[in-house]
Parts: structure tokens; sequence; C-alpha cells
């Protein structure tokens, strides 16, 4: 046969394309479920992070998260619960729920303990690509328990040192304020040097930037239902929450 | 089974004819994933992985490829395996998937799995193939983890993310070399391994008269 034929050249590359589609779509389908479980499992280790949790071993993480966060639910701007179903604060894409103009509010409720810590979601924009995390706080409503980052591409060894203990170690015990009625996050910024802001990661400035935005912007339309468990700090950049009264 | 030309096709590209240091293929991603040895690791090994299994598939169906359509042919059935490589990794190993991220995507592009493919397993049987891939592979990898061995050392003071430089040199004003961090450093730490690898290997320099 000729190999060099329009008929064969046609036939083979679509034999071939064919074939290759088959193969394909066969691995991606059969893997697909333990995919999906490899991220849920992957967000809940993220979530138990920022209460300073980690799974045993990774077969368990499930059992973990399950024993830890007590419930979930979905808030309005108002502070109400609106959704209590299970899974329904996990169940939310933060990526587009971010874009919408009346974003869904998840809070994960855990209890660390024996105290009640509220997680809240955050989702934003570093240098090179997204940026997320979850903020533990206190029941006292202000005070922050514990923060978790991550990221898809910031540099290695710069912008992606969010992701490691020595910069999330610097939001605990920072609290959240008032101003003007909204709730205002701590400010990451270079040389932070008053008690309420939190040093940025050396050269990587714009990644800082964009963990300072996604904070702000994430956690103010949560100030009704963080007010509801106490409210925010309202002294100005306090750093001893006994004189605050609350 | 491992005959002297075999023996020469499986262990030439670790040094003489390594398709980094000599052929100067691969570079890019040399530069991309070579700031922690870990990632570095991996990749290499995916690398060896697809360019062993490509090798041997198109080695298979050398006799019937349509010679106008070649590079076609070769592109799916790399971009076919490294497809899967990235499946395997999300369901088997998902936290290598994360920090390798686009990089075993970026696999199809690199230049020594077509030239592998167009220069040696396009003419030769499965088992040479096969041998070739996974030399070529090595030859990569360990550019690649010498690479990141600096890179990781004197950038973050790490090696395999555990610290390495005591806490003391950094009292005494010692710091980490935010520069090694930077592609440009993988370039110039390539350049000077490649410098060491020529000075070493005479019959590699060309004759300047």
């Amino acid at each position: 046969m000729n190999k060099n034929s329009n008929t064969y050249q046609i036939l083979y590359a679509a034999i071939m394309v064919i074939v290759v589609g088959a193969v394909l779509a066969l691995v991606a389908t059969s893997l697909k479920p333990r995919q999906q479980e490899n991220i849920a499992n992957d967000t809940r280790k993220q979530i138990l992070s920022a209460i300073h949790q980690t799974a045993p071993a990774d077969d368990q993480v499930e059992a973990t998260f399950n024993k830890f966060i007590v419930r979930d639910y979905l808030v309005d701007t108002t502070g109400a619960i609106v959704d209590t179903t299970r899974n329904c604060a996990f169940d939310v894409n933060m990526k587009t729920n971010v874009k919408e103009a009346q974003p869904k509010l998840p809070v994960f409720e855990a209890r660390v303990d024996g105290a009640t810590k509220y997680i809240i979601p955050m989702y934003g924009a570093g240098l090179w690509g997204p940026i997320w995390g979850y903020v533990a706080i206190n029941d006292d409503g202000h005070t922050i328990y514990g923060a978790y980052f991550s990221h898809s591409s910031e540099t290695p060894g710069l912008g992606a040192e969010i992701e490691n203990a020595p910069f999330q170690d610097r939001f605990k015990d920072k609290s959240l304020r008032y101003e003007n009625g909204a709730v205002v996050a701590p400010s990451v910024m270079k040389k932070a040097a008053n008690g309420d802001e939190i040093d940025a990661v050396t050269g990587a400035t714009i990644t800082s930037k964009g963990v300072d935005a996604m904070f702000k912007k994430c956690l103010a339309p949560y100030a009704a239902f963080l007010a509801t468990k106490g409210g925010a700090c309202d002294k100005p950049a306090c750093d001893k929450q006994s004189e605050c009264g609350k | 089974m491992l005959s002297k030309r075999n023996k020469e096709v499986l262990f030439n590209p670790l040094s003489k004819d390594n398709p980094v240091l000599v052929q100067i293929l691969g570079i890019c991603s040399a530069l991309a994933v070579t700031v922690k040895l870990e990632p570095a690791i991996v990749m290499g090994l995916s690398v060896i992985v697809v360019l062993a299994c490509s090798n041997v598939i198109i080695s298979l169906m050398r006799k019937t490829i349509p010679t106008s359509i070649r590079i076609i042919v070769q592109l799916v059935v790399v971009a076919a395996l490294v497809i899967m490589v990235q499946q395997f990794l999300q369901a088997f190993s998902y936290d290598v998937s994360k920090q390798l991220s686009v990089f075993v995507g970026l696999i199809i592009t690199n230049c020594i799995l077509m030239g592998r493919l167009e220069a040696f397993a396009l003419s030769n049987k499965p088992w040479p193939s096969f041998l070739d891939g996974v030399g070529n592979g090595l030859g990569y990898m360990i550019v690649l983890v010498i690479v990141a061995f600096f890179r990781e050392l004197l950038g973050s003071g790490t090696l395999f993310g555990l610290q390495v430089i005591p806490q003391w040199c950094y009292e005494h004003g010692y710091m980490n070399n935010g520069l090694m961090i930077l592609p440009p450093m993988a370039l110039i730490t390539a350049a000077c391994i490649i410098w060491v690898h020529r000075s070493r290997n005479k019959d590699l320099q060309e004759n300047n008269k």
C-alpha cells in the first residue's frame, strides 16, 4: 500500500485520533472518582490547617474533618443563617462565588478543645494566578485563631512562602476591628509596626498585597455575622484583647 | 539483551551525549522546575516514563507512519502519554501533581522528546528505543537534580525542604541568595555544569585551529 497516498494519510490520522481519544476518555473517567476525592480531601486538609489540625494519615482526612468541623452553613449580610444543609458551605465554589454580586457567605463551625471557631474561606489574586485561604476566628468574633493560604502558581521561595507556616503564624491572635460599621481585617504590609499589622513576605510585594486585598474583601460581608458573635474589636489597632471589653 | 551497541544507547546520554549538557535541549523546563529538589526529581521521572513509552510506541508504529504527517503522529502520542501521566499523578499522588502544576503538561514541548522520536525511534527497533528513552530521560534528570541541588541549597538553605544550613551561619551574617531562586541562575548553574563537563571531556571540545 502506498504510504504517501492521501487516503492512507487521512485514514491513518483519523484512526489514530479515535484510538487515542478513546484511551484518554477511558483513563479520565476511570480515574475521576479518585481525583475528586483527592481534591475534596485536599480542601478538607486546608480547612483543618486554619485551626492548626492535621489528619494523622491520608486516609483519615475525612474522619478528622468531621470530628472538628461540627457544622457548616451559609449566612447573609445581615448575619442570619440562611442554609444549614450538611456540606452546603463545603460545596461552594469560591472561584465563581467571589465574582457574584451577592456572593454566598459560607462558614464552617469548628470545635477545638471545647471552644468554637468560625472558619471563613477566602479567594483572591496573587502575582501569577489565584490565591486562596481560610481564616479561623475565635468565638469572640474578632480574634484570629489561625489562617491558611495557598496558591496555584506563585514564585517558589518568594510569593509561594504564603503557604508556609512562618507566614501563616503571623496572623494568629491578630484582631479584626470596626471602621464605620464595616469590619476591617488586619493589613499585610512591609515593616509592620503596629500590633495588628502583619509583616509581608520579603521579595513578594504583589503577592502580599494580594493577600491583604483578599483578606479585606472576603471578610467585609461577614461584619454582621461576626457582630452577632461579639463583634469586631472597636478600639483602633488594639494589641491587648483584655482592654477591649468584649 | 544488552549488547555493546545497546549499552552505548543507554549510557551515552548520561555523559558523552547528554541531551541537556551536550545537545543543549530541554533547557526551558530545566529552568522552571529546579528551584527545589523534589519537583525536579518527579519531573525527571515523568520525562523518563513519557520518553521511554513514546519511544517504544513510535518505534512499533514506525513502519506504518506516513512520512508527511510523522511529526503530528509523534505529537499526538506524546500528548496522550503526558495527559495520562498527569491524570495518574492527580489520582495517586495529588500533592506532587499540585507542586508540578503546569510543568507536567509542558513535557509535551520538551525538545528532547521530539528529538529522540525523530532521530532514534523512527529508525530503530522497540527495545533499543526503550533504552534510548530511559538513557536520555536519565541524562536529563541528572542535570535537573544537580541544578536543583545548588539552587535549593544556596537559594533557600534547604534540601528536600529540610533546613541544612545551620542557624548559627545566619546569626553570623550568612544570607540565602535570593538570586538563585530566579530563573536566570538556572541557566548560569547549567552553564557552569557544561563548563566542568567539557573541561573533563576533551573530545567534546571543538577544534579552534
